[in-house]
């Protein structure tokens, strides 16, 4: 008697065991690091869990965490074979030896088609033909306008074709006859300084396609007015003095508490501004402010790509096909408010929903618009590997000469001295 | 009744006392009984090590072998973390962070040593003023802690509660206090935005009057009382009532960028006041420790002798205190030499360059950025632990001269 319960505990043990086991082996685990602006993170969840009700041997676990987390850990992590399935990366080109080709398991005639613009921002070199992500949002750099404040001064607001320097010298007017905490501000990061430079000439890559001569008269033009803006008052020290190295921080608080007339950031801000400005004042998107070379922003934006770590291809490229699904990309799109990547939904158009207010479809109307404007040296720079490494010296060494740290003529040793060494390495 | 309840509850939780009891014997005993094998087997002497072993183990994994791999990896290059796809580069990483034209102006040093000697020279800066800042501030609190005031452990709780904190959260905590909107500067205008309105009140005049009239009195009263009360009767009611207002309204206060501001050198202030608010509590508790070590028979004695407080303090206790501060001093400068945490929080090294710490510096190179100078970072921290080894040993020759040994 007492042998045979035994041994029927041991078979319903095993039992046990042999269904634990088999259940785990069908289903496979994916993890998804991702950072947000907004709701990004949130409306993956939801649609991820669409996915996951199709496919129930998939399962889509969604780590959100700051944008810092990615900025600064996700390489060694991946370097150290700790990386997540897939991830929403900025550093499109620079974290390209890690990405999962994802062409053996897609329709890779639909990435290329609807995506030719940015599937080679995530390529290196000539050669490279992979298809490693989608981009999760297009972003253009830009600036943002409290009208209110020029409303409430009675200053005339630059319209079309209107210079940086003319906006400058509006916004100084509008500062000191509303008593603005600073007229114009800039996010802490050398992208936001590319558009500008790039409108005043600057190159940035020599006849190799190689950053050799970063710092050329563009380049300057736009480093001497950091320099007068923030002299005069007109920058607030808050933000590229504000802090040291390549530090990277956001003035997008600064605009939303009504502590400068013009905040020089992207089209990712629009919908944070429409949620947190409310109806506290107006503020539009202006047509992109021009130099002696054009009117150009910076494009950019964030990715969600595989890598190549991964231990189920399969399944990642999966995950990807679904969520690139023109309805599902539709979806994500109109709710987190992003301009459209994707070539037949941007032809098409988004319909963003009553709960967008004119302010914001403006914007992005704006936005849409200024991208079709934007220099081909902005795009050879997105699309450049180490674009990262010219960002950071430009806001690390400019802000120095900002601070008096540095002179002018040492801060531009410097860059170009900090982007040598980052081509090299 | 009551009481058979009571007593049949008190042999319950006796009865359970004594099962736990039992249980706890038993518990000892089957572990007894593998350590005395054990101890047979290899010796009473040796058993120590063995009670020793898991701390070994844990201070081997978490500690010694992360500092040997940072020393493998002050002399490779590259930017992988794979040791395997990392070169070997000699002596390179310290040539590049030591090829400075002058190490007392870092900007006349290439990249990676101009970030270094500058996180280096505000380090050094840092520790020479925080330190006798610290030391100085945790004395006078241990000082007062020791007496015999009213509530003394609840201010002593509250003077180490800091230390339990996370530097992020005492980081995270001040800037609240500090940021252009922030606490400090709300108050600040509030302040002067209330005198401001206090000035213009009908009620102002007679408030000025009888501060300026116990001003004077005060201050005449010296020479002759009369003449003193006179004197104020007749000046403070012309200057209360005949002065304008507007004299004594305060300038509408502009709020001060604390930490950003770099002309004011408030950043800097403000992250020595941080620091030291953050790890006051750790080292006034030493302190006390040494105070409370001190005989009470010989402040006795000096009070019999007449000896006045101040003679006491110069030459009872800081004497007998000054092994205890000698053992603060060393821990207090190599916990400056390894400030980050809540620097970086709070001014992210900023503005420019005042507040960036060679720990900032080290981070930075192996994780912020696109090239990722592991290499460069390793041979930092090389050169900084040669500084701490430093100052460690001579905490080890302190504490031995304290212990006589």
């Amino acid at each position: 008697m007492k042998t045979s319960l035994v041994k029927t505990s041991l078979f319903a043990l095993a039992l046990a065991a042999s269904f634990g086991a088999s259940a785990s082996a069908q289903t496979v685990n994916l993890r998804y690091l991702c950072y947000a602006d907004g709701n990004e993170c949130d409306v993956s969840r939801d649609l991820l869990d669409r996915f996951e009700k199709a496919n129930p041997n998939i399962k889509v676990t969604v780590d959100k965490v700051g944008f810092a987390v990615i900025r600064e850990q996700l390489e060694t992590r991946l370097q150290g074979g700790e990386a997540p399935d897939m991830a929403r990366v900025t550093n499109l080109g620079g974290l390209n030896k890690y990405y999962l080709d994802l062409r053996p398991y897609i329709n890779a005639a639909y990435w290329e088609n609807n995506f030719a613009t940015t599937l080679p921002w995530m390529r290196v070199g000539k050669d490279d033909k992979g298809i490693y992500g989608w981009m999760t949002q297009l972003t253009v750099t830009g600036p943002f306008v409290n009208k209110t404040m020029f409303d409430q001064t009675g200053v005339k607001m630059p319209g079309a074709g209107a210079t940086w320097d003319d906006w400058a010298k509006a916004t100084a007017e509008v500062q000191k006859k509303g008593k603005v905490y600073a007229g114009m501000v800039m996010d802490r990061t050398g992208h936001r300084f590319a558009g500008v430079a790039i409108s005043y000439g600057a190159k940035y890559f020599d006849a190799n396609g190689n950053p050799s001569a970063v710092v050329d008269d563009g380049f300057k033009a736009v480093s001497e007015r950091m320099v007068q803006w923030h002299k005069d008052g007109l920058m607030p020290q808050d933000l590229w003095p504000g802090a040291s190295g390549a530090k990277w921080k956001n003035a997008g608080d600064m605009f939303i508490n009504g502590d400068v007339v013009m905040q020089i950031a992207g089209s990712w801000m629009i919908q944070k501004f429409q949620s947190d400005i409310g109806d506290k004042f107006e503020w539009i998107v202006p047509p992109q402010p021009c130099g002696p070379a054009g009117c150009s922003a910076m494009p950019g934006g964030a990715a969600m790509v595989g890598f190549k770590a991964t231990k189920h291809p399969a399944e990642v490229a999966k995950v990807m096909e679904f969520m690139v699904s023109e309805s599902v990309l539709k979806e994500y799109y109109e709710r987190t408010v992003q301009i459209p990547a994707h070539k037949g939904l941007a032809e098409k158009g988004l319909n963003y929903g009553k709960d967008v207010g004119p302010e914001t479809q403006a914007a992005l109307k704006q936005f849409t618009a200024d991208f079709a404007k934007i220099s081909p040296v902005a795009h050879q720079l997105q699309s450049y590997q180490r674009n990262v490494a010219i960002f950071n010296a430009t806001v690390n060494y400019v802000a120095q000469a900002i601070t008096g740290t540095l002179t002018l003529p040492q801060a531009y040793a410097k860059v170009q001295e900090e982007i040598d060494n980052a081509v090299k390495k | 009744m009551s009481s058979v309840a009571g007593s049949s509850t008190r042999s319950r939780a006796l009865s359970v006392g004594h099962a736990a009891g039992w249980a706890w014997g038993k518990l000892g005993d089957m572990l007894d009984g593998p350590f005395r094998a054990l101890q047979r087997h290899i010796g009473a002497h040796r058993m120590a090590y063995v009670f020793l072993l898991p701390n070994i183990l844990v201070f081997g994994l978490f500690s010694f072998w992360p500092m040997l791999l940072n020393f493998y990896i002050a002399f490779t290059g590259g930017q992988s973390v794979i040791l395997s796809d990392r070169p070997f580069v000699g002596l390179d990483n310290f040539r590049e962070l030591l090829n400075c034209p002058s190490y007392l102006d870092p900007k006349t040093c290439p990249v990676a040593g101009f970030s270094f000697w500058t996180g280096v020279w505000n380090t050094l800066f840092f520790a020479v003023v925080q330190v006798p800042v610290m030391i100085v501030t945790a004395l006078i609190t241990a000082l007062i802690l020791n007496r015999e005031i009213r509530a003394r452990g609840f201010w002593r709780a509250i003077y180490f509660y800091p230390v339990m904190l996370s530097p992020v959260v005492i980081a995270v905590t001040w800037d609240w206090v500090l940021k252009r909107r922030g606490i400090l500067n709300a108050l600040l205008e509030n302040v002067v935005d209330g005198w401001n309105a206090f000035a213009g009140t009908t009620l102002f005049p007679f408030f000025l009057f009888t501060v300026l009239a116990i001003a004077l009195s005060q201050l005449l009263a010296r020479f002759s009382r009369p003449l003193a009360i006179g004197a104020a009767l007749a000046i403070a009611p012309l200057v209360a009532w005949l002065v304008p207002h507007e004299v004594w309204s305060l300038p509408t206060y502009r709020p001060v960028n604390w930490l950003i501001d770099a002309r004011s050198g408030w950043p800097t202030f403000w992250v020595i006041f941080v620091y030291t608010w953050g790890h006051l509590g750790f080292y006034m508790l030493i302190l006390l420790a040494g105070l409370q070590a001190i005989p009470k028979d010989l402040y006795e004695a000096a009070e019999m002798d007449g000896t006045s407080r101040s003679r006491q303090f110069w030459r009872i206790t800081l004497p007998l205190l000054a092994p205890t501060m000698i053992v603060v001093l060393v821990l207090s400068l190599i916990r400056a030499f390894q400030v980050f945490d809540e620097v970086y929080v709070l001014t992210g090294g900023g503005p420019g360059q005042a507040t960036k710490m060679i720990v900032q510096h080290i981070y930075e190179s192996a994780f912020i950025g696109d090239a990722k100078r592991y290499g460069i970072a390793a041979a930092s921290s090389v050169l900084v632990a040669g500084v701490l080894l430093i100052l460690t040993l001579a905490q080890l020759a302190a504490t031995r001269k304290r212990a006589g040994g």
